[in-house]
């Protein structure tokens, strides 16, 4: 095994138990409540509508929203962690196969263990910092992704 | 007979790879069964459970509008304890679907790996069989949360059968953190590998799947990321606008009905809002999902014990099946039904692709033991490739 496929088969290995290790905890501690309170503010917010109280149902509506776009993006970065796990894996597999020179698919392999662990990482820090800059992690390691991606796919058919 | 003669020469090394009730052949079959019976619930669900849950939801939160109109503060409780089943019911069988695919998925990338794994054969078989029992307990334990609730918990908010699918996902994690030190120690160990009849192969089959799958994740890919720039913000913000819109309408808006005009059509549009938001992460997450199978898939023919022209069918139907029904979903607006019953029939076809595959697996595994128990000279082994 060379070391840019053991790069990625230990890179993606890790991130998988990694994924589901968080989404164990999150499950356990986090899942259940927020889907509570996502619940709850809706319900609220429309029971003061029924009371013709809407300052505080539009502020009931507020904090749905918020606990939704943040629930989204914590099930997201779980569900986008394992699924980059998992093309890590397969492509480590392929490895051998990439007609590129051993130092390009290193890079190759840096750049998509890169882009798999920081694009959901992205997508979850805009819950913690402010949003451009989870939103700018998430595109510029989204971007090196697809960009990797497309050249391991012109690694395979040039050996074709 | 020209295919058996094949497999003669190469078995003997196969046989050593894929041995009787080994690790490998534990996670090939139990990986490929878990895809399998995953994607099969996948379409029981869309077919039987998906669309009729959706109207329910529009009818139980008309149903909240009009108790808003009336001043009913404890209907409105309860269409929304409504609502909450119903989006518990639809997001547990998504979830079970989602989880059973993705374990079935490990076990078939840990198989391939394999080589790789510095680990004695019993350990990695505990390992496979706590990752196959994970990989069915959590899905289980999810499709359960439903229906057993809160009964007899002793925990607040959590029920038995999140406790028993939570178990499931720590078995999983504890045969996956194995199998890392495992790889980990390959990483250390400079012996090379034995030769492996997987990443070898160069079939036809083998090919066009490999490239197939690489181009359908490349594809779900450059999807996601439009939809991420172009629709997720703009999505969240009508959901909240809509939901605003129908709250304020119904509290504040003069004239007769139970659901005035505005109310009507922002619910109407969150109705559309929900459908156009499923239908692209549905077709986002397929299509990766359908080009990672098709990219295991490959690697996985030198065990398939087909002819050629089956091997070459099956891979044509997987790849096939997999643009269909991703395309079809997107469609499903535009089109409704007709689009979701190709949806379903380009479900079907992967599945009947992969039922293939397996059962080529299976018949291959059967050889294999057959010879294993004739070399052995036990005699009554299963020969020439039947089970």
């Amino acid at each position: 095994m060379r070391r840019a496929q053991q790069m990625l088969a230990i890179a993606g290995l890790a991130l998988a138990v990694w994924a589901m290790t968080y989404g164990f905890y999150y499950a356990v501690w986090i899942e259940h409540q927020t889907l509570d309170h996502i619940g709850g503010w809706l319900a609220g917010a429309f029971q003061h509508a029924a009371m013709r109280d809407m300052t505080a149902a539009r502020a009931g509506l507020d904090d749905y929203a918020r606990a939704k776009y943040v629930y989204t993006r914590e099930v997201d970065a779980h569900s986008h962690w394992i699924g980059m796990a998992m093309v890590l894996l397969a492509l480590a597999a392929l490895w051998n196969r990439l007609e590129f020179g051993e130092v390009a698919r290193r890079m190759l392999a840096g750049a998509l263990i890169l882009g798999a662990y920081g694009f959901p990482l992205g997508v979850l820090l805009q819950n913690h910092l402010a949003a451009p800059i989870g939103q700018g992690v998430a595109v510029i390691t989204s971007g090196l992704l697809i960009v990797a991606f497309a050249m391991v796919a012109y690694g395979y058919a040039r050996r074709a | 007979m020209a295919l058996a003669g094949a497999l003669a020469n190469a078995e003997p090394d196969a046989a050593a790879a894929f041995p009787r009730m080994s690790a490998r052949r534990l996670l090939v079959i139990g990986g490929l069964a878990l895809f399998l019976t995953g994607t099969i619930f996948g379409d029981v669900f869309a077919v039987f459970i998906l669309h009729p849950n959706a109207d329910r939801i529009g009818q139980a939160l008309a149903g909240a509008i009009a108790a808003v109109r009336q001043h009913r503060v404890e209907d409105v409780g309860r269409s929304f304890e409504a609502i909450g089943g119903f989006l518990e019911n639809r997001g547990t069988k998504v979830d079970a679907h989602a989880h059973m695919i993705g374990f079935g998925y490990l076990a078939m990338l840990l198989a391939i790996l394999y080589p790789w794994i510095r680990l004695s054969e019993a350990a990695s078989r505990r390992l496979a069989m706590l990752l196959i029992a994970g990989g069915v307990v959590l899905p289980v334990g999810v499709f359960a949360i439903h229906y057993v609730g809160l009964a007899y918990s002793p925990l607040e908010a959590i029920g038995w059968a999140s406790i028993v699918a939570d178990t499931g996902g720590l078995l999983v994690v504890v045969a996956c953190g194995g199998f890392l030190v495992g790889l980990w120690r390959g990483w250390k160990d400079d012996a090379p590998p034995a030769e492996d009849a997987l990443p070898a192969d160069r079939s036809w089959a083998g090919r066009v799947l490999m490239a197939g799958g690489t181009l359908l994740i490349l594809a779900g890919f450059l999807h996601g990321a439009w939809f991420a720039g172009v629709d997720l913000y703009a999505q969240e913000r009508q959901d909240h606008d809509l939901l605003a819109m129908m709250a304020e309408s119904a509290a504040m808006d003069p004239g007769p009905g139970l659901i005035p005009e505005r109310a009507g059509a922002a619910l109407n549009g969150y109705g559309n809002l929900q459908a156009d938001h499923a239908v692209k992460i549905a077709a986002h997450s397929h299509i990766i999902e359908f080009g990672l199978i098709a990219l295991m898939a490959g690697f996985f023919q030198p065990f398939v014990f087909l002819e050629e022209r089956w091997k070459r069918r099956w891979a044509v139907v997987l790849l096939a099946g997999s643009v269909v029904l991703p395309v079809a979903v997107l469609s499903e607006l535009k089109f409704g039904l007709l689009a979701g019953g190709v949806a379903d029939a380009g479900g079907a076809m992967v599945i009947a692709a992969l039922a293939g595959m397996l059962a080529g697996v299976l018949r291959y595994t059967g050889r294999l033991d057959g010879l294993s128990a004739a070399a052995a000279g036990t005699g009554g082994g299963v020969s020439g490739g039947g089970r």
